[in-house]
């Protein structure tokens, strides 16, 4: 079972392909997930703390915007974690704030420098291009590792 | 500042999401209560939202999928169920994240047709091209001059 990064990282269809296909999708909900559920101080809705500009250093320099190394904090660890990456490219629904956008781009650029495979499409528009879609996500996942040695 | 003790610690919540022509978010409500074992379910206009250990949840999971394999779809949430800070309850107007699911949930006709398709070929599928690839030409450099050329000085 591989780790395989999604982009858009709350993708419901790349999620629930990558999971049936027998490996595992790294999104968004999983570094939130963490967050959530760890005790600390109540900093609500994402309990995104201050230190998470700091974790974010790691990925982004120090004059990038603290909201984007806020949110790096979160897709760093899992884009590291990933050994493929699945891509939507143009995905209107990853659409939100300049911060959004920004991390969006360095998320991009972050998985093509990693050099782990990458499958890039775009979301299907009518049945023809649904069938497209889901052979190639098949054919990208079936050539991933089943087992990745330790 | 206040100090945050998280619910549900330790659990696994996921979104099932069901677009068939055949089962309503209802019946499969039901038919998941039948299998849940101590999982926690709260059904939704869309489908359900399970709550629980991670070994108990993948296993119902397993269970429902199997109900209607093409047209049913399971995303991670990082969120437990109810939770003040996203449910609508609480802040009114669309749950945020429900229109990126209601983005893709248009979409997901296409994708279980693919499957469907995958299931009916499998062994003699022809190589895949992804969508998209062939859409989309760069822009000519000609063209690109006339705009240039367009712009006034």
């Amino acid at each position: 079972m591989a780790k395989v990064f999604i982009y858009p990282a709350t993708s419901l269809i790349l999620s629930d392909l990558v999971a049936r296909f027998g490996h595992k999708p790294l999104g968004a909900a999983l570094g939130i997930r963490e967050r959530i559920q760890t005790a600390g101080v109540d900093s609500p809705p994402l309990q995104i703390t201050p230190e998470e500009p700091k974790r974010g250093l790691k990925y982004a320099a120090v004059e990038v915007p603290s909201g984007v190394r806020g949110r790096m904090a979160i897709y760093g660890p899992l884009i590291e974690e990933a050994e493929a990456a699945i891509i939507v490219n143009d995905a209107d629904l990853a659409f939100g704030c300049m911060g959004c956008a920004r991390t969006n781009e360095l998320i991009l650029f972050t998985l093509r420098q990693s050099g782990i495979p990458i499958l890039e499409l775009d979301y299907p528009g009518d049945e023809e291009e649904g069938v497209r879609f889901v052979a190639a996500v098949r054919k990208f996942l079936d050539g991933l590792p089943e087992e990745v040695e330790a | 500042m206040a100090e945050y003790t998280p619910g549900y610690a330790g659990t696994v919540t996921k979104y099932v999401f069901i677009e068939s022509p055949s089962m309503t978010p209802g019946e499969l409500a039901l038919r998941a209560y039948e299998a849940s074992e101590g999982v926690l379910i709260k059904e939704t206009c869309f489908g359900l939202q399970v709550t629980g250990e991670a070994d108990a949840v993948d296993r119902l999971i397993k269970v429902i999928r199997s109900i209607d394999p093409d047209h049913i779809f399971v995303k991670d949430r990082g969120f437990p169920p109810g939770d003040s800070r996203r449910c609508r309850a609480n802040l009114g107007g669309a749950r945020p994240g429900y229109l990126g699911h209601e983005r893709e949930f248009r979409l997901l006709r296409y994708i279980s047709r693919g499957l469907e398709e995958l299931e009916r070929g499998e062994g003699e599928e022809p190589e895949p091209v992804p969508p998209g690839h062939e859409k989309r030409p760069k822009l000519d450099i000609k063209r690109l001059q006339d705009l240039i050329n367009l712009e006034e000085p």
